[in-house]
């Protein structure tokens, strides 16, 4: 860490292999930040396989009698919160003391594509051990395996993109856990239709080729959701 | 004369009113008199969405310059705007009632606009939680614009990818193709150009009166 931290002034150009050089030190900071305190992903891995349970005892512990739209609906209702929760702290986590510092030493572009990174990562290991947990209890109706694990990584990079900006937002203001959920119920709703539609043809395995129109959706919304968080977050980085 | 424009609103919007009451209309199955709607509830709509982009935009400026005017400006846009869309659901759910058979029916544009009219009540909720009010300008600035990139697809292409009852969606003709005949689209139109005027006409207002009320607490 100790030769990255070369002073360079707020808005710059940087020559690229330095720019992810620094990238690399960020996303290295966010991953032993996060391993120093473990409690929190403890905490977050917990919160997940607790849910699932918790669906699992509430539907009277009978397996494969849910219908597949209740089961697809449930896990991504319980993926939503776990995501909302995990990608919440992320700007809470830190104190204001040391966002100064990093002001000083990177750029607002390269903190919030390391907080997007690492965020996208948290949630694939999340739902990941999440769809594990709900198909190992709840039984696993998926036809189509493939497309439901990219539907996953889909969701995962889609939740991450479009949380991290709102979990900077609501980081600015007090009361930030309500306004979190608050702002971004509706933000990531037109996904989420998006992600329950593509998951459901998944699970009936239907033909690839019905997905087409909402995957390219999906991705079009990343698409839409990474570039103006990377536009946005100088502004709030300001304040 | 420089209030030309508004004149020219209380004039289109008179004119919709009666033409569109008492003009002529195709007979249609099941629509019957209520097609007549379509001139006050879709130009809700539009006029709507036409003030929220302006508002992105006034917030887009306000990040350029940091001129507490143009925030002022984008707050105003999106509260009209919202009165605007509570308008047009009231308007919408007068025609479904007698068209669909209730005042709410479970339709994907029903609800995403639902989703949308939240969205910016989160926008409102957000600035309500800060004090300062640089912060609050930025911020919310900054939501504002994302909100509106979230709200284009949720109204224009989510709607799409189902089926539902509004004509232009899930593989139903828009409704400029088929559904309007020659006669009902120039009122349209004007209704559409009007009740944006009516709108921007009552952000003005409350612009001034926004601006009135900064000098005086200075």
């Amino acid at each position: 860490m100790q030769g990255k931290r070369t002073k360079v002034s707020p808005v710059p150009l940087y020559p690229m292999t330095q720019s992810l050089q620094q990238l690399g030190a960020l996303m290295r900071k966010e991953f032993v930040l996060e391993w120093r305190q473990r409690y929190a992903l403890n905490g977050m891995l917990l919160y997940i396989v607790g849910a699932v349970f918790v669906c699992y005892l509430s539907f009277n512990a009978r397996r494969g009698q849910l219908t597949p739209i209740v089961w697809n609906t449930l896990f991504w209702i319980i993926l939503l919160f776990t995501a909302i929760n995990a990608v919440a702290k992320s700007f809470v986590q830190e104190r204001a003391g040391r966002f100064l510092y990093y002001y000083t030493v990177a750029s607002p572009l390269q903190i919030i594509v390391s907080k997007i990174i690492y965020n996208t990562v948290l949630m694939l290991v999340l739902s990941g051990l999440g769809f594990a947990t709900y198909a190992f209890v709840l039984g696993n109706p998926v036809q189509d395996i493939a497309l439901y694990i990219s539907s996953l990584v889909l969701g995962s990079v889609g939740f991450a993109a479009s949380l991290t900006l709102i979990a900077g937002i609501a980081a600015k203001a007090e009361n930030s856990a309500t306004l979190m959920a608050v702002l971004s119920f509706p933000v990531v709703l037109p996904l989420l239709l998006m992600l329950l539609r593509v998951s459901k043809n998944a699970l009936d395995g239907l033909d690839r080729s019905v997905s087409v129109d909402e995957i390219v959706t999906i991705i079009a919304i990343d698409a839409i959701v990474l570039v103006l968080s990377g536009l946005l977050f100088p502004f709030l980085w300001r304040s | 004369m420089k209030n030309w424009w508004k004149a020219l609103s209380v004039l289109i919007i008179f004119f919709v009113i009666v033409a569109g009451l008492v003009g002529p209309t195709p007979r249609l199955p099941i629509l019957n008199e209520s097609i007549r709607n379509v001139y006050f509830h879709v130009p809700l709509w539009f006029s709507m969405i036409i003030l929220l982009l302006t508002s992105a935009i006034y917030s887009g400026k306000y990040l350029r310059s940091g001129n507490p005017d143009h925030d002022r400006i984008a707050v105003e846009f999106t509260n009209t705007a919202l009165v605007f869309g509570l308008m047009g659901c009231l308007t919408g759910s007068v025609w479904a009632n007698f068209t669909w058979g209730e005042p709410w029916p479970n339709d994907p544009k029903l609800n995403s606009v639902a989703v949308g009219m939240l969205l910016y009540f989160a926008y409102s909720i957000l600035r309500g939680s800060f004090d300062d009010e640089q912060r609050r300008a930025r911020i919310s600035a900054v939501y504002n614009i994302f909100a509106f990139a979230v709200f284009v697809p949720l109204i224009f292409i989510v709607p799409r990818l189902t089926d539902s009852l509004h004509p232009g969606n899930g593989g139903n003709p828009a409704f400029g193709q088929y559904n309007m005949s020659n006669q009902m689209r120039p009122i349209f139109y004007s209704g559409v150009i009007g009740f944006t005027l009516l709108g921007v006409w009552i952000t003005e207002l409350r612009i001034r009166m926004r601006r009135i009320q900064a000098v005086l607490e200075d």
